[in-house]
């Protein structure tokens, strides 16, 4: 232990702690800017600096250890002064048109630059002339960018793709795309990691709720609107509002004030999902000789850009069910067409995701079965969807709740937990075990794979099919380590869930964004919570989902189930694909 | 009013005239992979500063241009940018009236040749071709990439045997390196931007010379695969050491008596005492590597029966035969070649020169190390003739002061012409002819011409050639081994030889003579490129802890140099000549190291290779 003194306090903390947990551990917080903890400790935006007896200079605080004795002031005129200084020269080069980004209120610079009372410009405004690009799901808009590089650091350290990089050098270094690539050229997975680990507006998904307006005011179209599992988990953390109070119910009545015709649940088409999936592995593995090992979930766009970009050889091995937001849109668009007598071109169907790789999936050219206008026309993230509340002036602590609309919006708690890691594996597991048996297992059986950890294994014993070897991993940066492990026979298992978002999608790249906290494992809990609570908890239980095979699609696997529900992800390519 | 001043520099000028050395000091340390068009940029800036604006070239020209870079950076010029750039820059440069502007059009015009690529990626697609691919300057100009912060703070910590493993993940012969590197890593050291590049040799020569015995990391499980090794020098055994280490079985075949190559046959034991190199390869053999001395492939044993035998060949022969001048009378009696003559002192055949005078033709290190050399061997003059003037010479400018101060004559703008010999073709003297320095090469060093004066005699009895070495083609070429026009082997940057699948080459065999460091390195990239060739990819890793950094709070401080034993004393043997660091030397040298490993872009971009 090391015993120091912080602005007079005395702190005893373990030997190679930095200077600014130290102080933290004793209600002293000094500004930061670039620091993300254990990811971005690298000192860049020198915010934190503070003054140590002793020293001629002032020193940051994120990335130096305290010292025995050590004396350490966080607000000393010349931190003070330092510490506007270097704010100023931030912003300098910030487009500081603060009125028009998405992140105002909700931006560390933003609230810093208020904090410390900068009023007027002391510096010329030194602003870059390169053209945007918004065509991407990911979209960066390089004025706002403070070159904190945390971007970097997620995408090379968590993420491991290593998209984003430091370009070039000198006074024009900037965040860039990496191995002179654009992002539309590169091989990222648009997992949106780097947008919601982003202190200020530079990253943010593509803005697509001025498609959605467009649709709501088209008199001759048929909104529709699905929301994804984590979506309920988030939505209102804008408000503050307690998740239990904020339910998925309260949230169908904002979606429904503004002017949807029909509010459905992707967690039916989750259950639908289920149904296809397990009914699949238990195809492959009751015919192990026919496919190859082990089958991957393929519910994860980011997931599945990852693969196809990475590992390629293994794009056999994925389940051929489509996700559940593309199941959802090609029901949509044809049994649901059908039974209310639309002709589906003028159907619309919206997506709510946590998710910006979703944007990428529903562009996905073969997503189109139903009636050959894509399956699923927008995709909204989370925060996209909030941001229409407001322009709504929705206030959901006064929205009553309200039941989804039938017959696409029931489900299970096998369905919700798709929105958490582990989730779809737990949720296909008890199906199968069904399907295999007759009997339900135990709905609480297959908690081995539920939790943070990023690489979960686990054997579970089917009786009648013998032992199912698991494995589940959230973040590509540990999918990466499995698919290595996989590729050098390190390691076998038969069926496999990644989710690219480290927690799953309770922490997907289209969440709501908290500066430094990870909200992933909290949201994934109000999920698991959620399942222990519903009625019903097996995929094969849900009625509708039941019904829908009994008048549309007869059983899972079948002809018409493989036209609308399935799909080959060898039709489109990856920009890195020859 | 006085009719004449005396000269005395203003205040603002003195601070000026610091700034200069400062920022002479600054450009050298500048880290490698910076943008080239933004120097270019910064240069023009610089040179614009120093107009007497006068002539409206430079006045305004360099003024234009600057402004034309910058859209050029900006992402803000076309492609006709690039021609305008060009076609004004030539313009100041025939049209300047002095120095100042032509001189800075010419690097403008240089940038455009040199760097074109760059200045067009940058206006088509708003990017640098360039990179700081390693963030660490030192570590960088490493050829091997030695992690020098983390043994410069584990010296600075006393963990000696620590700070040997360590370099001996990147690099097997930290002990050879100790003596002899030639240190590229401290060219760019940023240390110099506050006073001086740190004494990383210096450094390293204290722990390998207070680490003890330091056993080697054990080596992988055996794999069964066999690799032959061709030459048992620095380069032959860095490859063997790795290869070993990896769990292949490595066989050296080395041509001479003993192992060591260059750091035995060319390198004095004055530089690089016996017992140290002995037992740096004692160190290295210790992994367990099978040796076949005495044995030359081509005569003894043929590089085909190798190739059949072995499942893969690095070929590391070195450059260990002579250059010839061609002057009339080379072939005479008691003239010879620096490699026959530093030959002859490794295998402890030591000459007799005592009372002769000795001539020395060349101006490189190993001319050095054949006069010091002959200073030893009791010669009573030596004298090194060289044809350009002594700032010119190749060999390191303390290898040149220290043969002077050991009693040498260097002899400099003087080209040999012929060598005189008595009626039993016994060697006489070596007459040379007095040189004027003439206009630069491409390569930007000056042109030796004769000089209008008669030529000069230099009474000796013993003449070296010290001009440079070749490479022993045969055995090789005509099984197929690639040779490059300038006679030394093909390889790729992986070592990899042409189209022999099995076939690695590397040091200066491939390079032609060049550093124990650069061979070291090579040796080292073959090793991982056999080891995945062969079908594997084994981690050379060494589980060294390194020192968290101390605060980065470091005033100017003046570097601590190594000293050398006294001229008189060191010139009558062949003992070790330099005096390395004390503790409180290398504790408070070690301090003066920034660690960039951690501050700067090293804490962002990983100052550390854990791992290869």
């Amino acid at each position: 232990m090391v015993t120091l003194k912080i602005d007079n306090k005395v702190v005893t903390v373990p030997e190679d702690t930095t200077i600014l947990e130290a102080a933290k551990s004793v209600h002293i917080d000094i500004p930061t800017l670039c620091y993300l903890k254990d990811i971005n400790e690298i000192a860049a935006c020198r915010l934190c600096v503070v003054e140590i007896e002793g020293h001629a200079r002032l020193v940051p605080s994120c990335d130096n250890a305290v010292a025995e004795g050590m004396v350490v002031y966080t607000n000393s005129p010349r931190v003070r002064e330092a510490r506007r200084v270097n704010l100023r020269l931030l912003l300098s080069q910030h487009d500081t048109q603060c009125t028009k980004c998405t992140r105002s209120g909700n931006c560390k610079l933003q609230q810093l630059t208020t904090d410390y009372n900068l009023l007027g410009e002391h510096y010329v405004k030194d602003l870059k002339k390169t053209p945007d690009d918004y065509s991407n799901p990911v979209v960066r808009i390089t004025n706002r960018c403070v070159r904190c590089m945390r971007c970097v650091q997620i995408c090379d350290k968590v993420q491991g793709m290593h998209i984003w990089d430091l370009i070039g050098t000198g006074s024009r270094t900037d965040v860039g795309v990496g191995n002179f690539r654009t992002l539309s050229e590169s091989d990222c997975t648009f997992c949106g990691q780097c947008i919601t680990h982003c202190p200020v507006g530079a990253l943010q998904e593509r803005d697509d709720t001025g498609r959605v307006w467009d649709a709501l005011a088209d008199p001759k179209k048929v909104t529709i609107v699905q929301v994804a599992p984590a979506v309920r988990a988030a939505w209102a953390e804008h408000y503050h509002l307690d998740p239990k109070f904020a339910t998925a119910k309260r949230m169908v009545s904002c979606l429904k004030e503004m002017g949807f015709n029909y509010v459905f649940d992707t967690n039916f088409a989750a259950d639908l999902t289920i149904m296809e999936e397990g009914s699949e592995f238990l195809e492959r593995f009751t015919h192990r000789d026919q496919y190859r090992w082990p089958m991957f979930t393929s519910c994860c766009p980011g997931w599945m850009r990852f693969v196809k970009g990475q590992f390629p050889n293994y794009v056999q091995n994925l389940s051929s069910a489509k996700s559940p937001q593309g199941m959802f849109g090609a029901v949509a668009k044809s049994y649901f067409a059908e039974k209310i007598g639309v002709d589906p071109h003028d159907i619309f169907v919206v997506s709510v995701m946590p998710c910006t790789a979703k944007k990428s999936e529903c562009e996905f050219p073969n997503l189109n079965d139903a009636c050959g206008d894509p399956d699923v026309d927008v995709v909204l993230t989370t925060r996209e969807m909030v941001r229409m509340f407001r322009g709504e002036q929705i206030d959901p602590a006064h929205m009553p709740e309200q039941e989804f609309d039938s017959p696409l919006g029931s489900s299970t708690g096998a369905a919700v937990i798709f929105g958490a890691t582990g989730g779809v594996m737990d949720a296909a597991l008890r199906s199968a075990y069904y399907l295999v048996t007759g009997e339900n297992p135990p709905a609480d059986t297959f908690t081995a794979v539920r939790g943070m950890e990023g690489w979960k294994e686990a054997t579970f014993t089917i009786p009648g099919a013998g032992p199912v070897r698991v494995a589940v991993v959230s973040g590509l940066g540990n999918t990466r380590r499995l698919m290595n492990a996989l590729q050098a026979g390190d390691v076998s298992y038969d069926f496999v869930e990644v989710m690219a978002c480290p927690g799953g999608c309770a922490g997907g790249g289209g969440q709501p964004i908290h500066d430094g906290k990870e909200l992933a494992e909290y949201r994934g809990d109000v999920l698991w919570e959620i399942d222990r609570n519903m009625a019903v908890r097996y995929s094969h239980e849900n009625e509708d989902v039941l019904k829908l095979y009994h008048e549309y699609f007869e059983k899972p696997l079948s002809h018409r189930a493989h036209h609308l529900l399935h799909t080959d992800l060898t039709q489109w390519k990856m920009p890195t694909e020859k | 009013m006085s009719r004449l001043d005396i000269k005395m520099p203003s205040k603002a000028q003195t601070t000026v005239e610091n700034l200069y050395k400062d920022m002479e000091r600054r450009i050298a340390a500048s880290p490698p992979g910076l943008c080239p068009v933004d120097m270019s940029l910064t240069f023009l800036q610089l040179s614009h500063a120093q107009t007497c604006g006068k002539c409206v070239p430079c006045r305004i020209g360099l003024g234009q241009l600057t402004k034309l870079i910058a859209q050029v950076l900006d992402g803000e010029a076309t492609m006709e940018t690039i021609d305008i750039i060009e076609k004004t820059a030539r313009s100041i440069v025939n049209t300047a009236d002095c120095a100042i502007g032509r001189d800075a059009a010419r690097l403008v015009l240089d940038g455009l040749e040199g760097f074109r690529d760059d200045y067009e990626e940058h206006v088509q697609h708003h990017r640098c071709l360039a990179s700081l691919q390693t963030p660490v300057p030192c570590v960088s100009l490493c050829p091997a990439g030695v992690d020098i912060p983390g043994y410069m703070a584990l010296v600075h910590r006393g963990r000696y045997a620590d700070a040997v493993r360590l370099i001996r993940k990147d690099n097997p012969m930290p002990v050879a390196c100790a003596y002899i590197c030639e240190h590229p890593c401290e060219a760019r050291c940023r240390r110099g931007m506050i006073d001086d590049a740190l004494n990383i040799r210096g450094v390293k020569r204290y722990a390998v010379d207070h680490s003890g015995l330091v056993p080697n990391t054990p080596n992988a499980p055996a794999t069964g695969k066999k690799v032959a090794i061709i030459g048992g020098g620095p380069s032959g055994l860095s490859c063997a050491y790795y290869l070993a280490r990896m769990g292949h079985s490595a066989t050296i075949f080395e041509k001479h008596k003993k192992l060591g190559g260059m750091l035995r046959y060319g390198i004095p034991a004055y530089r690089f005492p016996r017992e140290k190199l002995d037992g740096e390869i004692e160190s290295i053999l210790s992994v367990g590597i099978e040796v076949h001395t005495n044995v030359n492939v081509g005569t003894d044993i043929t590089f085909d029966t190798l190739r059949e035998e072995f499942d893969c060949i690095y070929i590391a022969i070195g450059a260990h035969t002579d250059k010839k001048t061609g002057i009339p009378g080379e072939d005479s009696k008691n003239v010879m070649s620096a490699v026959e003559m530093l030959g002859a002192i490794g295998d402890d055949e030591m000459p007799d020169f005592t009372g002769k005078h000795v001539a020395v033709i060349g101006g490189g290190n190993v001319a050095m190390d054949v006069t010091r050399s002959a200073i030893r061997l009791g010669a009573e003059k030596v004298t090194c003739a060289y044809r350009r003037r002594t700032a010119d010479m190749t060999a390191l400018p303390d290898e040149v002061l220290g043969a002077i101060a050991e009693g040498a004559e260097v002899m400099s703008l003087a080209a040999p012409v012929r060598i005189e010999a008595d009626e039993n073709g016994v060697a006489r003297a070596l007459w040379v002819q007095p040189q004027l320095i003439g206009e630069m090469d491409k390569a930007g060093r000056p042109r030796p011409n004769n000089a209008k004066m008669e030529p000069v005699r230099i009474p000796a009895d013993i003449i070296v050639v010290a001009i440079g070495q070749g490479i022993e083609m045969a055995g090789f070429e005509q099984s197929g081994v690639p040779v490059k026009h300038g006679g030394t082997f093909v390889a790729e940057l992986s070592g990899q030889v042409g189209n022999m699948e099995n076939v690695f080459a590397g040091g200066d065999c491939v390079t032609g003579p060049a550093t124990a460091i650069r061979a070291i390195a090579a040796g080292k990239v073959a090793a991982a490129n056999i080891d995945e060739y062969l079908g594997f990819h084994h981690e050379i890793n060494e589980d060294v802890d390194i020192p968290n950094p101390e605060l980065n709070n470091r005033p100017p401080h003046g570097r601590i140099d190594t000293t050398e034993v006294e001229a008189c004393q060191r010139k009558c043997n062949f003992e070790d000549i330099e005096i390395g660091l004390t503790e409180e030397g290398v504790i408070a040298e070690t301090a003066r190291c920034l660690r960039c490993d951690h501050f700067g872009f090293g804490i962002f971009k990983g100052g550390r290779v854990e791992k290869w």
